[in-house]
C-alpha cells in the first residue's frame, strides 16, 4: 500500500514537473489547430508545438496521410478548420493557388528569431512558409554485395546499371535494383527525377505548355527502363512501403528511395544486423555525364491559414516556432534532415545532404506541376512494360496533360 | 384508386427519388458541362532552402474574383466529353485517317484512357456475370441437397467471400500473390519459373481480377438462388416425378423456369456491379494493366493536388449511359415476361 502511494505521488510529481518545464511559450491565449502529414519527424515537431497548450491555449491536431486531400477545403472555411497546415513544396501550391495562407513577414520579424534565411519560403518577396526539414530520393546501396561483385560505389546511373549487371552475373541477387515505380504519383516522380538529371525543361519557358516529348525525355525514359529491367517484374506496384520491405528483406543491393525512410531502414527493427550494418545512404547518382544529381529536392514546412483571427495566427506561429526549436532537434536528431540550427547530420541524412550539396534541383512549385505529374504517372507505364515507344508514351503524357490543364484553365 | 389518393400514396417515394436520384444526376450533368476559369498567372521570384528561382504562380485574388462572378466556371458544352481523356473524337478521327490497317487502328484506340478502361470494364462484366450466375446456381443446388445439420455451417462458410470488404479482400490477396507471398511463390514453384508474376503481365492481371470478381460475387448469386429453391412448389416436382421425369429433366423444366425471374434479377445486379468494378483494381495496385471507368473517376478526383471535377462528372455520366445500355436488353426481356404473364 505504501509503495503504491509512493508511486502515485512520484508520478504526480513528474507530471506536474513535466508540465511546468514546458510552460513558457509565452502565448497569452488562443486556439491552435494543426493539420499535417503522418510520419515520425512531423510527430516530433507537432508534439513539441503541443507543449504550448494549456493556460487558455487550446490545441488540436490532425496528423494524417490524407492531409493533401482536404487541406484546401479545410482552409477555405472561414474561420478555417486549421490554423496551420504543415506542407511540402508540392502540397503548398494548391494553398497558394487559392490564396489560403497568409504572408508571415510580420510574424517572422516579431517571433522568428533564430530562423535562418534559407528556411524562409518567399514568393514575390513575401514569406509564405517556414521550412524545417529537407527530403529527396537518393541511392541506397549494400556495401557487402558491391564488394562481393567487385564493383565500386556507383556515382552515376550508368554505373548503377553496370554494378547491377555484375551482381546479377555473379548470381548474388536476381533483381538487385528497385525504384519507387508504382504507376501513379511514384512513377511520375521517378521520371521527373531522371529528367532533371538530364537537365530537361518540363514546360516551355514562360508558359504552361508541357514539353517533355524531346530527346532528353526519351533518354530519361530509356534509362528508367534499363533500370527496371534489373527490378523484380512487379516493379509497377512498387511504392515506398514495398521497396523498403524488399530492402529490409535483403532482396535489393541498389535502390533509389526517399531519404526520410533512412531512419526506419537503418534501425534494428524489421531487418537483420547484416543488412542494416551494410546499408549505406549516398547522394543521388548523376546521369549521362551530367553534374546535376538525378533527383528533386523537397522541403517540409509550416504555413499559417489566412481565414483565422490574428490572435490565433500569432499563437500558432509561436507554438510552431517552439515545435521547430533547437531542443526538439536535439531530442530527435536522426528523425529527419533538419534545416534547423543545432542539427548534426547523421548516417541517415548522408544521402539527402550529399544530393543537395551536389546541386540537385528543387521540385518545381508551379501551379500546373501537379497536373503534369498526374499525367506522367498514368501514361508512362506502358513504355516500361514494353508495349509502346518512348515517343508515344511522352506524346500521351503531353496530350493527357493538355486536356486536364485546359479543364483547369491553365491553357 | 382515385388519382388523388394515388398521388398522395406515391408522393413520399417520388420525392425521395427526385431528391436522391434525379437532383444529384442533374447536378453532375451540369458540372460536366463546365471547366475552371482561366487562371491568372504571375511570374515572381520564389526563394527557399535551395536558392531562388523565377516561378510562375496563380494570382489567387484575381482568379477568386472571376470565380465569384461565375461560380460554376466556364461553359464548355460537351467539349469535356469529346476531349482526349474521354471519348477522344478528334484523336479517333486522326488515327482512322493515319493508321495502317485495322490492327494499328485498334491499338491506337486502346492507347486512349477511356477506351482502355472500357475494354477491361466490358471484359470483366461479360466474363464475371455468367460465371457468377452459373457458379451461384450450382452451389445453391449443392447446398440444397445437403443434410439439414450441415446446411447452416455450409451457408455461412460459402457467404464469407461476400462478407469480406472488397478492398480488404483484394489487399490481402495482393500480398499473398506477391512473388514473395505464399500463393505467388507456390505458383512459381509449380511452373518452375521464377519470373512468373501475377502482377506484372496484363493477361495474368486480368485473369486474376476476373477470378477475384467471381470469387467475391458468387455467394450473392448463391444465396438468392438458394432462397428461390426453398419456394419451388413440391407438388409440381412430385407431378413431374410421376410423369417419369429424370433429375435433369426436373431441373430443366421445373426448377430453372421457376427461378428465371431471380436469374434476371441477379443478372441485373451483377451487370451493374461489375460495370463499376473498382476496389480490386486499387487493392491489387493493378492500374498499370487494368483500369475501369470508376477508376478513371477516382483518378480525376484524387490527382496529385488538383481535382478535375468536370472530367470526373463527364466520366460519371458516361458510366450511367453505359449501365443503361447494358441493362436495356435485360429490362426489355423482363418487361415482355411481365406482360405475357399479366395479359
Amino acid at each position: 500500500m505504501r509503495i503504491l502511494y509512493k508511486i502515485a505521488l512520484a508520478t504526480t510529481f513528474i507530471f506536474i514537473f513535466g508540465q511546468a518545464s514546458y510552460a513558457g511559450c509565452g502565448i497569452s491565449g488562443g486556439s491552435i489547430r494543426i493539420l499535417s502529414n503522418d510520419f515520425p519527424a512531423l510527430h516530433a515537431v507537432v508534439g513539441a508545438a503541443e507543449q504550448c497548450a494549456g493556460s487558455g491555449v487550446t490545441f488540436t491536431k490532425n496528423q494524417t496521410k490524407e492531409h493533401k486531400n482536404f487541406q484546401v477545403a479545410a482552409l477555405k472555411a472561414n474561420p478555417a478548420e486549421f490554423t496551420s497546415a504543415v506542407i511540402a513544396n508540392g502540397s503548398l501550391v494548391p494553398l497558394l493557388n487559392e490564396g489560403l495562407v497568409r504572408p508571415l513577414d510580420d510574424l517572422v520579424a516579431k517571433h522568428g528569431r533564430g530562423l535562418k534565411k534559407h528556411q524562409l519560403i518567399t514568393i514575390n518577396g513575401k514569406i509564405m512558409a517556414v521550412a524545417f526539414m529537407a527530403n529527396a530520393q537518393h541511392l541506397y546501396y549494400r556495401k557487402d554485395i558491391l564488394d562481393k561483385a567487385g564493383v565500386g560505389v556507383p556515382t552515376s546511373y550508368e554505373e548503377v546499371l553496370s554494378a547491377a549487371k555484375a551482381i546479377k552475373q555473379k548470381g548474388l541477387m536476381a533483381h538487385p535494383v528497385a525504384l519507387n515505380t508504382k504507376k501513379g504519383w511514384n512513377l511520375g516522380e521517378e521520371f521527373v527525377n531522371m529528367y532533371m538529371g538530364y537537365k530537361g525543361q518540363l514546360f516551355k519557358p514562360g508558359s504552361a505548355v508541357a514539353s517533355v516529348n524531346n530527346a532528353k525525355g526519351v533518354a530519361a525514359l530509356n534509362m528508367l527502363k534499363s533500370l527496371t529491367e534489373y527490378s523484380n517484374p512487379d516493379f509497377l506496384t512498387f511504392d515506398s512501403n514495398a521497396t523498403a520491405a524488399l530492402w529490409e528483406a535483403g532482396k535489393l543491393a541498389l535502390a533509389t528511395m526517399w531519404g526520410s525512410r533512412g531512419v526506419t531502414i537503418l534501425d534494428d527493427k524489421g531487418s537483420t544486423a547484416k543488412i542494416t550494418s551494410n546499408t549505406v545512404l549516398a547522394g543521388a547518382p548523376t546521369v549521362a555525364g551530367g553534374s546535376t544529381p538525378a533527383t528533386t529536392l523537397w522541403w517540409d514546412g509550416f504555413t499559417i491559414a489566412k481565414n483565422i483571427s490574428d490572435k490565433d495566427a500569432e499563437a500558432t506561429f509561436i507554438a510552431m516556432m517552439n515545435g521547430i526549436s533547437t531542443d526538439m532537434v536535439k531530442a530527435n536528431n536522426d528523425a529527419a534532415v533538419w534545416l534547423i540550427d543545432g542539427y548534426v547530420p547523421g548516417k541517415a541524412a548522408a544521402g539527402v545532404s550529399a544530393s543537395a550539396s551536389a546541386g540537385a534541383t528543387p521540385y518545381p512549385m508551379l501551379p500546373y506541376m501537379g497536373l503534369l505529374h498526374t499525367a506522367l504517372g498514368s501514361e508512362l507505364s506502358e513504355f516500361l512494360q514494353g508495349n509502346e515507344s518512348a515517343q508515344q508514351a511522352l506524346a500521351d503524357v503531353e496530350a493527357a496533360y493538355s486536356a486536364s490543364a485546359r479543364e483547369k484553365g491553365f491553357l | 384508386m382515385p388519382h388523388r389518393t394515388f398521388i398522395f400514396f406515391i408522393l413520399p417515394s417520388l420525392l425521395s427519388m427526385i431528391l436522391l436520384i434525379a437532383v444529384p444526376i442533374l447536378s453532375v450533368m451540369t458540372q460536366s458541362l463546365f471547366i475552371a476559369h482561366k487562371q491568372i498567372l504571375v511570374v515572381s521570384e520564389a526563394c527557399g532552402p535551395f536558392g531562388c528561382v523565377k516561378e510562375t504562380s496563380v494570382n489567387a485574388e484575381a482568379t477568386a474574383n472571376l470565380r465569384e462572378k461565375e461560380p460554376l466556371g466556364l461553359y464548355n458544352g460537351f467539349a469535356t466529353y469529346t476531349n482526349r481523356n474521354h471519348l477522344a473524337t478528334s484523336e479517333i478521327e486522326a488515327s482512322w485517317n493515319d493508321s495502317a490497317g485495322w490492327k494499328d487502328f485498334f491499338s491506337q484506340i486502346l492507347n486512349l484512357p477511356f477506351y482502355k478502361a472500357i475494354s477491361f470494364t466490358l471484359t470483366y462484366t461479360f466474363v464475371v456475370t455468367p460465371f457468377v450466375i452459373i457458379l451461384g446456381f450450382l452451389i445453391a443446388i449443392g447446398v440444397n441437397t445437403l443434410a439439414t445439420w450441415l446446411k447452416g455451417p455450409t451457408i455461412f462458410v460459402s457467404l464469407l467471400p461476400m462478407i469480406v470488404t472488397p478492398l480488404i479482400g483484394s489487399l490481402i490477396l495482393f500480398w499473398m500473390i506477391d512473388s514473395e507471398g505464399i500463393l505467388g511463390s507456390t505458383l512459381q514453384r509449380i511452373f518452375n519459373d521464377n519470373t512468373l508474376s501475377l502482377k506484372a503481365s496484363p493477361v495474368l492481371t486480368w485473369i486474376m481480377l476476373i477470378v477475384y470478381g467471381i470469387w467475391h460475387s458468387a455467394p450473392f448469386a448463391f444465396i438468392v438462388f438458394y432462397a428461390g429453391l426453398q419456394t419451388v412448389p413440391e407438388e409440381t416436382l412430385e407431378a413431374s416425378v410421376l410423369d417419369g421425369a429424370s433429375r435433369w429433366q426436373q431441373m430443366r423444366h421445373v426448377v430453372i423456369p421457376y427461378l428465371m425471374p431471380l436469374a434476371i434479377f441477379v443478372t441485373l445486379m451483377q451487370l451493374m456491379d461489375n460495370f463499376r468494378v473498382f476496389e480490386p483494381i486499387v487493392g491489387f495496385s493493378a492500374s498499370a494493366n487494368a483500369t475501369s471507368l470508376s477508376w478513371i473517376i477516382f483518378n480525376d478526383l484524387r490527382g496529385e493536388d488538383d481535382q478535375l471535377f468536370g472530367s470526373a462528372a463527364a466520366t460519371s455520366m458516361l458510366t450511367i449511359i453505359g449501365v443503361a445500355i447494358l441493362l436495356t436488353p435485360v429490362l426489355i426481356r423482363a418487361w415482355r415476361e411481365f406482360n405475357s404473364k399479366t395479359f
